[in-house]
C-alpha cells in the first residue's frame, strides 16, 4: 500500500470518514493535561453534566506555572496558585492521574510522557500546548490542540479533523562537531519560515534524522510548530524501540513483539508522494542563532546582523525592521559580538538528560562569564534525578549555574523565571517572540553547546569558539 | 454558540505579518480559570507601549473586523487568543494566513477567520487607513467583506461555514457518532498505552 507514515497512522485512527465536506473523527490514544488550558475544558464538562470516556487515556501534570525553586512552599504567585489547585480539585473530581510538584514523576508534559513509556509508535497524542508535536518523533501522530479541544476529547475521545498535507523534509550528510539537533531545525524553520509548514504534517527523513539519538529527534519536532506545521513526525526504527522498551507502560512480553512487528510497518512507502519536499544537507550546516522576534529569523552564528534592507519581500522587511528594534540590534554586527546577560538551560525542546550531558560537557573545567547568570532546569523530577546521579549538578554549579527544579520556566512568562525588560539571553528554548521570556526580554535560540559556551565568553559562541575542539560523540551522545 | 450570517462594524487596519499568539495575550493573562474576561490582555504590549498602535486610535478603538498580515495566530496553542479578541468585541479576523491551531479555535467560538488573497489584503488595509472608522460587513454566507464601494472574496471551509452559520456545538456533533467510537475501541490492541492503572519507574 503507497502511502507515507503520516497518511498511514491517520487512516488507522478513522473512526468515521467524512461526507459532504465534513472532516474525519479521528481517534485519540493519548491526551496530556497541564494547568493552564484545562480549567475551562473541565468546567465546561461540568456544565453540560459530562463525564471523562476515558480516564485511562488521560494524564496530567503540572508544568508552565511550577516555580523552579521553593517548591515545597505555597507558590507566591496567587493566579498560578489558583490554576495549580483547579487541576488537582479537577483531577481529583473526575478521576484523572496527575503527577504533582513534588512527585517524581511531574514535569514538562512533553518530557514526562515520553519518560513514562506512554508515548509510543503510530498513536495519536494531543494536549492544549503546541509542542505536543514533540512526540512525533517516536512516529506518533501528535499535534497541539485549544482548550475546546480539550474538552472535545475528553467527552468523546475523538476530534474532527481535516487531513493535513504532508511535506517531506529530508536532511542527507553528517553532521559537524558541535552541529546538533537544535541546528537542524533552526535551519528548517529559516528556510521554510514560519508559515512554511501551515497546513503540513512535516516528515523528517534521510541519513542525519537516522542517526540522531530520541532527544535529538524530539528537538526537531518539537519545534515543527514554528515553521507553522501541525505535527512532526520520524518513522520509528531501532532507536526508538530501544528507547521505548521497558519503560514503565511500554508493552511486554508478547505484547511487545506484536507491538514491534506493527511499528516497523510505520514508514513512508518508497513510492509515497509527499505534498511538499525540502533537502537540506547536514554537512553545510552551522551552529544556527535567531536574531529576531519570530523563530525563522535564524542565521548561522558566523553571520552578521541583517538590515531590513537584505530582505525584498514587505512584510519580511517590515518584520526584519521591528524585530531589530526590539532586540535593539545594529545590523552588520557580528552575531558572535551580541553580549547576552542570561543563558536559559532547559524546556521542552532541550531539557531532556541529554542535553543537560551536552551542556555539561562544554561547561566542565571552565570558568563562567562573571556577567553572566545561567539557568539549568531540568525538564522533569526525574531527569533532575538522573543529572544529579551522573554527577552533572555539580559540574553546573561549580560553573557558578543555578540548578533548578523541573517545569517550563523560563521559556515562557508565566512563572517567577523571567527575564528583565531589555534583558537579553541565550535560551535553549523554542520561541523569541517579543515578550515570551518576560515583558521586554530578548531572546537568541541556540541549542545546548552553544548556550554553554556562549555561557563561558559572555557572548554568543559556538563550542569551537572555546579553542578546545570538542568531539562530536560528546556533543551527540547516542548514534 | 451563536449563530453567525453577517456582520457589520469597523475595520481595523493591523499592518504586521507574524503576530503571534503571545502578542495577541501575553502568557500572564493566561493565569485565569475562567473562559471569558480576557480583553484587558488582548495585543497587551502594543496597547500599553505604543500610543500610536492601531487601537489607541480612537477611530479603531471599537472595532469588530481585524484585518491582519500574513501569518495570524502562529506560536502557542492558546484558545485565549480567540477569547481576547471575541471579548474585546471582535466578531471576524480577515487574513492572508492563518496558522492553523488559531484558524480551528477560531471556529469553535464562533470567530471568523476569512482568508483574503494578498492583493485584496493590501486594498482593505488602504480603505481602511485612508478613512479610519470605515465598517466592513463580513457576509459569512456569501463569503464576501464589504468596505466603501468595494467587495473581496475569503475563504472559510464549508464545514466550518456551515457549523458558525448553524451555532452549532462540535462536541454534541461528535455524539452523535457514539457507536461508531465504541465500535473502534472495540478493535484496539491491547497494548496501546493506558495511563490506570499508574505505573512507574518504581512500579514497573
Amino acid at each position: 500500500m503507497a502511502g507515507t507514515l503520516a497518511e498511514k497512522v491517520w487512516a488507522d485512527h478513522v473512526v468515521r470518514r467524512g461526507e459532504n465536506g465534513e472532516p474525519d473523527l479521528l481517534y485519540i490514544d493519548l491526551q496530556l493535561l497541564h494547568e493552564v488550558t484545562s480549567p475551562q475544558a473541565f468546567d465546561g464538562l461540568r456544565q453540560e453534566g459530562r463525564a471523562p470516556r476515558r480516564l485511562d487515556q488521560q494524564l496530567a501534570t503540572e508544568d508552565h506555572n511550577t516555580p523552579t525553586i521553593d517548591i515545597d512552599k505555597p507558590i507566591a504567585d496567587i493566579t498560578s496558585r489558583t490554576q495549580i489547585d483547579t487541576l488537582r480539585r479537577n483531577a481529583e473530581e473526575f478521576g484523572v492521574r496527575i503527577h504533582s510538584l513534588g512527585d517524581l514523576d511531574q514535569g514538562i508534559v512533553h518530557v514526562v510522557g515520553p519518560q513514562l513509556g506512554l508515548t509510543m509508535p503510530g498513536i495519536t497524542v494531543v494536549c492544549g500546548d503546541s509542542h505536543t508535536s514533540t512526540h512525533g518523533a517516536f512516529g506518533a501522530l501528535a499535534f497541539g490542540i485549544g482548550t475546546s479541544e480539550v474538552e472535545h476529547v475528553l467527552a468523546t475521545q475523538t476530534l474532527p479533523l481535516t487531513p493535513f498535507k504532508t511535506m517531506a523534509i529530508t536532511v542527507d550528510g553528517t553532521l559537524k562537531p558541535g552541529v546538533t539537533a537544535k541546528d537542524i531545525i533552526l535551519a528548517v524553520i529559516a528556510k521554510i519560515g514560519t508559515g512554511g509548514g501551515a497546513g503540513y504534517v512535516l516528515e523528517y527523513r534521510g541519513e542525519a534524522i537516522r542517526k540522531l539519538s530520541m532527544e535529538g529527534r524530539m528537538t526537531i519536532c518539537n519545534m515543527s510548530i514554528e515553521a507553522g506545521a501541525r505535527a512532526g513526525m520520524i518513522a520509528p526504527d531501532e532507536t526508538t524501540f530501544e528507547y521505548v522498551q521497558g519503560r514503565p507502560h511500554a508493552p511486554r512480553g508478547a505484547d511487545w513483539d506484536e507491538a514491534v512487528e506493527y511499528w516497523r510497518t510505520l514508514r513512508s512507502e518508497d513510492d509515497a508522494t509527499f505534498d511538499a519536499e525540502v533537502h537540506i544537507d547536514a554537512d553545510d550546516l552551522e551552529p544556527f542563532v535567531t536574531w529576531g522576534t519570530n523563530p525563522g529569523q535564524g542565521l548561522p552564528l558566523s553571520a552578521s546582523v541583517p538590515a531590513p534592507e537584505d530582505f525584498t519581500d514587505d512584510n519580511a522587511r517590515t518584520a526584519a525592521e521591528n524585530a531589530l528594534e526590539y532586540m535593539d540590534l545594529v545590523p552588520g554586527t557580528p552575531l558572535k559580538e551580541i553580549k547576552v546577560d542570561t543563558v536559559f538551560m532547559g524546556s521542552c525542546t532541550n531539557g531532556r538528560i541529554e542535553d543537560l550531558r551536552a551542556f555539561a560537557s562544554v561547561l566542565e573545567g571552565r570558568e563562567k562569564n562573571p556577567d553572566v547568570r545561567v539557568l539549568v532546569v531540568p525538564g522533569s523530577a526525574r531527569v533532575r534525578v538522573q543529572a544529579e546521579q551522573e554527577g552533572l549538578d555539580q559540574i553546573f554549579l561549580d560553573f557558578g549555574a543555578e540548578w533548578r527544579q523541573a517545569g517550563c520556566s523560563m521559556c515562557l512568562g508565566m512563572n517567577p523565571d523571567q527575564l528583565a525588560p531589555g534583558e537579553r539571553a541565550a535560551s535553549t528554548s523554542n520561541r523569541n517572540f517579543e515578550g515570551r521570556q518576560g515583558k521586554g526580554g530578548r531572546t537568541h535560540l541556540v541549542s545546548p553547546v552553544v548556550a554553554a559556551a556562549t555561557a563561558v565568553r559572555g557572548t554568543l559562541s559556538s563550542p569551537s569558539d572555546l579553542g578546545v575542539p570538542t568531539a562530536p560523540s560528546d556533543l551527540q551522545p547516542v548514534a | 454558540m451563536e449563530a453567525f450570517t453577517t456582520h457589520t462594524g469597523i475595520g481595523v487596519p493591523l499592518r504586521r505579518s507574524n503576530v503571534d499568539t503571545d502578542q495577541i495575550i501575553p502568557a500572564v493573562y493566561l493565569k485565569r480559570v475562567t473562559k471569558t474576561g480576557f480583553d484587558d490582555g488582548l495585543f497587551n504590549a502594543w496597547r500599553t507601549n505604543d500610543p500610536d498602535f492601531v487601537l489607541n486610535r480612537p477611530a479603531y478603538k471599537n472595532g469588530s473586523v481585524l484585518v491582519a498580515g500574513p501569518d495570524f495566530g502562529t506560536g502557542s496553542s492558546r484558545e485565549h487568543a480567540v477569547w481576547a479578541l471575541r471579548d474585546y468585541g471582535f466578531k471576524a479576523v480577515l487574513s492572508s494566513r492563518f496558522a492553523d491551531i488559531f484558524r480551528g479555535n477560531a471556529g469553535k467560538q464562533g470567530l471568523v477567520a476569512g482568508i483574503l488573497s494578498e492583493d485584496d489584503l493590501e486594498q482593505l488595509w488602504k480603505i481602511l487607513e485612508q478613512e479610519p472608522g470605515t465598517e466592513v460587513t463580513v457576509d459569512l454566507e456569501n463569503r464576501q467583506a464589504h468596505a466603501g464601494e468595494a467587495t473581496f472574496r475569503f475563504e472559510v471551509d464549508d464545514y466550518t461555514r456551515w457549523r458558525l452559520m448553524e451555532g452549532l456545538d462540535d462536541i454534541g456533533l461528535t455524539l452523535r457518532y457514539e457507536q461508531d467510537i465504541t465500535d473502534f475501541e472495540a478493535k484496539r490492541p491491547a497494548w496501546m498505552p493506558k495511563t490506570l492503572p499508574a505505573r512507574n519507574a518504581e512500579t514497573a
